[in-house]
């Protein structure tokens, strides 16, 4: 047994366990660097700049508790198989921080590997997930373009019949993906962070920012201004309304995106199942419940409300995969709020303010990002430059027609 | 077996005279007809129903109506089925889940005895170090967790979907509901009544009567069910209630899809259970299950009781029991004092201890079943003082508050707010057309109940434009009802207060001290409310708990929102019958009768080739048009009829080349970019007329065009009439040397002489006695004619191009052959040779580009890119005939060990004799005769050499013949 285990159990009940997280300390007048968004990108960035650069006097500031926005809503998968060279490189460094990320938050964040495998239905999808599979190998990913037979090996419950609208033509396997306990990346950095100092401030929304030329030179939120050195915003869903206050225009759009799961089961689907031309994937965690997403809604809206209409279309397309299913009841559905650039790519790094630094875009496909995020985003504010890494990501590229054209390895949800 | 039933009236839904036999674990157990699987278990002396989700421990009924795990059993393939719920049929085969070796023998008992070496989140705290730890415990921990199981052999039944209309939907159909349902069927509203159970009356089906109490209900759901303007479904589930007041009704393997103008949520509220040390053993219920056991299926449930009270209502339930012939051994009471209600004088009259400011401490069990309880007095919140001596019973029946089933009161945009005065929450700003009645919305005597009903119903019908006079509120009289938070913990934990997850009282207290005291942070680490019944029956007790040792008030606990769907609500219920379109083209039967092997191209279907083998057919297909003649059903081809004084205008705007200058009669490529230079679509624009545009586009790629062509022409205003006709026209490319000869053959009243009809002119006339539109274009570099017609008479020309054809060879041909054809002359797929960033100049579309243009969608972009560095080029290649390895579309240009290209299209071309295709080089290889290397399968490196396209017939003298 594990000593954490046998050490917490014989703990006498009368005795609390020792807080891990620090309550919401009181605003002080003025921080270093200022965090807007305790989302998984915010708390990892917070982690960074703590452990790695030192910085003393951080604050994270979020509207909501810790972790509630898409950090809490996201379907938890993580790969590296896109498609731009720029893209895969990125990924690959995040996948192979998700590897010890465990180890190094001293906190079980559930890396497990799974096979993920991406469904090709028509010969241009097999096309697609050929070039997808030589970019991945090319940078050093593994990443296969299978037959049918291999597919049916892989997961065997699927419905590999002919006789169905878009039969399985072949897979795109991704033997490293996986997932990874969403809720516990965010709460991991937040615990290591507070111990290396960083404040984290619940339900403190920020409601501005004084810019003052090319700078900003305080945070107002709704507990107060505070001065601040450098701010970050890592704010999801809210990016667009955010980076106005700062007096900058993105280049995204808002959309809902929604997924559910499903009542508990023993265990039957192994691998993770995205069908792009059926617009929907599934996995089955830990807890035995089958987690099913797919595309982001047909329109822009700023709700997280839900929808039957998603539910419904979803159910019609994992049947097709997965007929058996049928008997098994929802458990629950949600939606997030994913903030879509026009190429699938996120945007990152140093903004026309000299101390403003931006975290966004991350659409359906932020998760898997988040320990790369924390990482480089530290670098790029500990070091005022735009780590090479993340050139691509401008947040100017809109303007010059430097687009990384990620649609088609991102466009269904995850 | 009947002698465990009790007599008429008890039992309003079983009927005595139909037994019904079934199996459980493997065991024959007869039920009555009426019985849920659970009641005729509980008939049969069988409360265990499951073991719990970690510890492994007995679980049985909480509420009998399917609020808790515990009742979760697998019924044949069907997994987590509601044992209180699902009624029995003849040999259904039930059987615990999640047991390891049965349920009476599971070996996940021992975990159990862990349990202290399992605080709350300690998966977050072990099982990583070493690495390699993760890798073995996953799969324990997966094969440990989940309930009921689904085998990949499961069929697939039947479902469907129907669409409802309402003005008024009623949701619930207790008094509230009844009252509500008929009031607005009254005031001359359209009615859907949606019911749970099978019978309407609601509580008032199991509570005890009040003195006629029955007979009214009864009247109300008679009057109810006779009023013609409403419509009650019962065994039906309301799943969630959208936006737009978009209701999902589930009933047996039906999704009924409502529509209504207004609603009326009337879902009542039900018991929450007390916590204290063992009260999770079978034996331990809600005091209104255990009248629904005795009301509704005639079951006595114990021999022996304590009622734990907290308030009257709890009176009524030890004089129920007492009434069945169950002795009740005492009450405990939770109030210091029990009050004078004449119900507890009752209670008092037949001789029955009542211990004022008593909880129970500690349940104790055997044989899997409550045994005994220790009394204590209450002290304080959550706290009692010493503890009694054990006192027999084998049931404790608790009453000592209530929940408002409020789920889709806060779906329809409500808000929920804590109430001190009732401990219950309370509505608040329900939107407009969404209103609460009966308990849910804090109204609870009888006769108010049936008043606020009213009310609700009236409001609602008037909302729905059913004019009527709406009587004013109906003021709560929820107070002490709900004794607040009966949450005890005790030294020794075992005090559930989530059954689902199996947490304990320690467990939430824990985890709030370590700092996850946000109601969501505290859901989210502890999983408390996160199990099969998402905390329906304990939730309010978590968020109490949390209050408590956090000292905070309500509010600034919140609560956790419950989202759709409520209950039961399966995978196939919301894929229905699954209509996934298909589109035909009208000759696809004659290309079934000839053999094709079909293939997906988008929603369609189209003719892959003829004959059952890929190589042999394209060979022959090619060699046909090369030489004869080939047909090929384009039908799938986008089709746009631009019509209007700016169509060319228009088109100009839309796409990159010039159109104004374009003659009547003559046919043009068309290109569009999207709004950041990347190519979207190609196809040809057709003049018919100066002010008649049609227009082709790509199969896929149509409705975007034309989604977008009315997108902008929405800011332009341009007078333009834009239609999309491609269901409305079949295409058909007769292509080949002989192709004119057949044309003629068929009879056709154009003239098809090549200097009246050019290449690239466009023709109306008959063809084959079938209006047509001829373009003479066609992808294969060919003489050849593009004939459009009538869907509806694509077959008769098809079939007279078949018979005229026969002397000159023609053959039919499908879409890899077409492939091939293209290739040979270079031409692009747009989504194939191009990503979606390409602009022109990459794919070697420069041509296609207005360069004296000033405006069109994608200009301002294409300017910018055009004007700086170029980093890809389309070029046409051809492999060394020696080539160990033929590479495959999508492998990559390496050049000094990076990726400098791709190769989009690649093919064996008969024709030509050797392996052709287009490929992305960096611009400086790009010139003709350049080398460059692709890595083919396995590694394998390539080389390939840039030659001048089109491959084949490179001055086009065969097309334009
Ligand atoms: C349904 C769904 C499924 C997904 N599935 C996957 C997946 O499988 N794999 C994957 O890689 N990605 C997935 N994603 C995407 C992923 O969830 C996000 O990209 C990622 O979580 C973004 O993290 P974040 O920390 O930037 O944002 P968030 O977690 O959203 O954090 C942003 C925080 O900013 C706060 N905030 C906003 N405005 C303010 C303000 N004015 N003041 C203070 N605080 C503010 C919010 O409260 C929030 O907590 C999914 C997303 C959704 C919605």
């Amino acid at each position: 047994m594990p000593l954490a285990l046998l050490k917490a159990g014989f703990r006498s009940r009368a005795k609390a366990p020792p807080r891990e997280l620090p309550a919401t300390p009181d605003l002080r007048k003025s921080y270093d660097v200022v965090i807007i968004g305790a989302g998984g990108h915010g708390l990892a960035t917070a982690h960074a700049l703590a452990t790695t650069w030192g910085v003393r006097r951080i604050a994270v500031l979020d509207k909501g508790y810790l972790g509630g926005g898409n950090t809490a809503r996201n379907t938890a998968i993580v790969r590296a198989n896109y498609l731009t060279p720029e893209g895969v490189t990125f990924y690959k460094e995040s996948m192979s921080l998700f590897e010890t990320l465990s180890q190094e938050l001293d906190f079980n964040i559930m890396y497990t590997r799974k096979p993920h495998l991406t469904l090709a239905h028509t010969d241009a999808s097999v096309r697609t997930m050929r070039w997808r599979a030589e970019v991945n190998k090319h940078l050093g990913v593994a990443s296969e373009l299978i037959d049918e037979a291999k597919v049916a090996a892989i997961e065997p419950c699927l419905n590999m019949s002919r006789d169905v609208r878009y039969p399985i033509l072949g897979a795109l396997h991704h033997p490293v993906g996986g997932t990874a306990r969403h809720d516990a990346v965010a709460w991991g950095y937040a615990i290591r962070g507070a111990q290396a100092g960083v404040e984290i401030h619940q339900l403190t929304e920020v409601t501005g920012l004084r810019v003052e030329g090319t700078r900003v030179r305080a945070v107002e939120t709704t507990r107060g201004t505070i001065e601040a050195g450098q701010v970050v915003q890592a704010v999801a869903g809210a990016s667009s309304l955010m980076a106005r206050h700062a007096g900058l225009r993105l280049a995204l759009r808002t959309v809902p995106l929604q997924a559910c799961v499903s009542q508990p089961l023993k265990p039957v689907i192994n691998s993770i199942i995205v069908s792009g031309s059926l617009h929907c994937y599934i996995w089955q965690s830990q807890r035995g419940e089958l987690v099913m997403g797919g595309a982001v809604d047909p329109y822009p809206l700023w709700s997280t409300r839900s929808t039957l209409d998603f539910k419904e279309g979803l159910m019609a397309h994992m049947l097709e995969l997965f007929p058996f299913l049928a008997e098994v009841r929802m458990m629950r559905q949600w939606a997030g709020m994913a903030d879509m650039t026009p190429d699938f790519a996120p945007i990152m790094g140093k903004t026309p303010l000299d101390n403003y630094y931006i975290d966004a875009g991350w659409g359906t496909w932020g998760f898997k990002a988040t320990p790369v995020c924390g990482k480089r985003m530290a670098e790029c504010v500990a070091t005022d430059t735009q780590p090479d890494i993340l050139k691509p990501f401008r947040h100017d590229r809109f303007t010059h027609f430097d687009q990384v054209g990620e649609a088609g390895a991102a466009s269904v949800g995850s | 077996m009947s002698a465990a039933r009790l007599p008429a009236p008890f039992g309003r839904l079983v009927d005595r005279e139909r037994s019904v036999t079934f199996s459980f674990e493997g065991r024959r157990i007869t039920g009555l007809a009426g019985d849920t699987i659970a009641s005729a278990l509980a008939a049969n002396g069988q409360w265990m129903l499951s073991r719990s989700f970690k510890y492994h421990r007995p679980r049985g009924l909480v509420s009998a109506a399917g609020l808790e795990a515990n009742a979760l059993v697998q019924v044949g393939h069907e997994p987590n089925v509601a044992a209180d719920r699902r009624a029995i049929t003849p040999d259904l085969d039930v059987r615990a889940v999640n047991t390891f070796g049965g349920l009476d023998h599971d070996l996940g008992r021992a975990i159990g005895l862990l349990s202290r070496f399992m605080p709350v989140g300690f998966y977050y705290r072990t099982f990583y170090t070493p690495r390699a730890a993760w890798k073995v415990w996953e799969p324990v921990i997966r094969r440990l967790a989940g309930l009921g199981t689904i085998s990949p052999k499961a069929p697939h039944g039947y479902f469907d979907k129907a669409y409802l209309f309402a003005d008024v939907a009623v949701i619930g159909g207790g008094p509230a509901g009844l009252a509500a349902a008929l009031a607005a069927a009254e005031a001359g509203a359209e009615v859907l009544l949606v019911e749970d159970g099978p019978v309407l009356g609601g509580s008032a089906t199991f509570a005890r009567p009040e003195p006629n109490g029955v007979a009214a209900v009864e009247a109300l759901a008679a009057r109810v069910q006779a009023h013609p303007r409403v419509t009650v479904l019962t065994e039906a589930v309301c799943q969630g209630l959208f936006a737009d007041h978009w209701l999902s009704v589930t009933q047996g393997n039906r999704l009924n899809k409502v529509r209504a103008r207004s609603v009326v949520v009337a879902t009542g509220a039900h018991e929450s259970p007390a916590v204290f040390r063992g009260n999770d053993l079978p034996g331990i219920m809600l005091g209104s299950a255990a009248q629904r056991l005795m009301r509704l299926w005639a079951v006595r449930p114990g021999r022996e009781a304590v009622v734990l009270a907290g308030n009257d209502d709890a009176y009524e339930v030890a004089l129920d029991l007492a009434e069945a012939g169950v002795r009740v051994v005492a009450v405990a009471d939770l109030r210091a004092d029990p009050g004078s209600d004449p119900r507890v004088g009752a209670v008092r009259a037949r001789g029955i201890a009542v211990h004022a400011g008593t909880t129970v401490a500690e349940a104790l069990g055997q044989d899997n079943h409550v045994a005994a309880v220790r009394l204590a007095p209450v002290t304080g919140p959550g706290t009692f003082g010493a503890v009694g001596e054990p006192v027999a019973c084998d049931l404790v029946a608790m009453s000592v508050g209530y929940v408002p089933a409020t789920a889709l009161l806060t779906q329809g945009g409500a808000r929920i707010v804590p109430d001190d005065a009732t401990f219950m929450p309370r509505v608040e700003d329900l939107p407009a057309g969404l209103f609460a009645a009966g308990s849910v919305g804090g109204v609870w005597t009888a006769e108010r109940v049936v008043e606020d009903g009213t009310r609700a119903g009236r409001a609602a019908a008037a909302h729905a434009g059913h004019a009527c006079p709406v009587p004013g509120p109906v003021a709560p009289d929820g107070e002490g009802r709900t004794w607040p938070i009966p949450v005890f913990p005790h030294p020794k934990g075992k005090e559930f207060i989530d059954f689902d997850e199996d947490l304990q009282v320690h467990d939430i207290i824990d985890a709030a001290a370590m700092g996850w005291d946000h109601i969501q942070l505290l859901k989210r680490f502890s999983t408390a409310g996160m199990g099969p019944t998402q905390g329906k029956l304990t939730n309010a007790l978590v968020q109490g708990l949390l209050g408590r040792v956090t000292r905070q008030v309500a509010p600034r606990v919140g609560t956790v929102t419950i989202r759709p769907p409520i209950t039961g609500e399966k995978l196939g219920h919301l894929a229905g019958r699954g209509f996934e379109p298909r589109r035909l083209t009208a000759l696809h039967h004659r290309h079934e009768a000839l053999g094709a092997t079909m293939m997906v191209a988008g929603t369609w279907m189209r003719p892959a080739h003829y004959g059952p083998d890929l190589a042999s057919a394209v060979e022959a297909e090619v060699a046909a048009v090369r030489q004869a003649v080939g047909m090929i059903d384009v039908s799938t081809l986008g089709k746009l009829e631009i019509r209007g004084p700016d169509a060319a205008r228009f088109l100009e705007r839309i796409y990159t080349w010039k159109y104004e200058t374009l003659a009547v009669g003559r046919v043009r490529y068309v290109l569009m970019l999207d709004e950041t230079g990347g190519i979207i679509d190609d196809g040809v624009a057709a003049r018919v007329h100066a002010e008649h545009f049609y227009v082709t586009a790509t199969t896929g790629g149509v409705d975007r065009v034309y989604r977008l062509m009315q997108f902008f022409n929405a800011q332009w205003r341009m007078k333009v009439d834009i239609a999309n006709v491609t269901a409305a026209y079949a295409g058909i490319n007769v292509l080949g040397p002989a192709s004119r000869a057949v044309v003629q053959a068929v009879g056709t009243t154009v003239d098809l002489a090549p200097d009246a009809f050019p290449y690239l002119g466009v023709r109306e006339g008959e063809v084959g006695g079938v209006p047509a539109r001829l373009m003479r274009i066609g992808f294969g570099g060919e003489l050849g004619y593009e004939i459009h017609v009538p869907a509806s008479q694509a077959g008769a020309l098809w079939d007279a191009l078949i018979k005229a054809g026969a002397g000159h060879g023609l053959r039919p041909v499908g879409v890899e052959a077409q492939r091939v054809l293209r290739l040979e002359k270079g031409h692009v797929i747009v989504g194939q040779d191009t990503d979606s960033l390409t602009h022109p100049l990459e794919a070697s579309l420069g041509w296609a580009v207005g360069r004296k243009k000033t405006d069109f969608v994608g200009k301002p972009a294409l300017d910018i890119l055009e004007a700086r560095p170029q980093s890809r080029r389309l070029v046409g290649f051809a492999l060394d005939p020696a080539a160990a390895v033929i590479p495959k579309e999508n492998h990559l240009v390496i050049r000094d060990g990076r990726i400098a290209g791709r190769v989009t299209s690649i093919t064996r071309s008969s024709t030509l004799g050797k392996v052709i295709g287009l490929a992305y080089v960096e611009p400086d290889q790009a010139g003709e005769g350049t080398v460059f290397t692709v890595r083919a399968d396995g590694g394998t490196l390539v080389s390939a050499t840039v030659v001048p396209t089109p491959f084949y017939d490179p001055d086009n003298a065969r097309q334009e013949m």
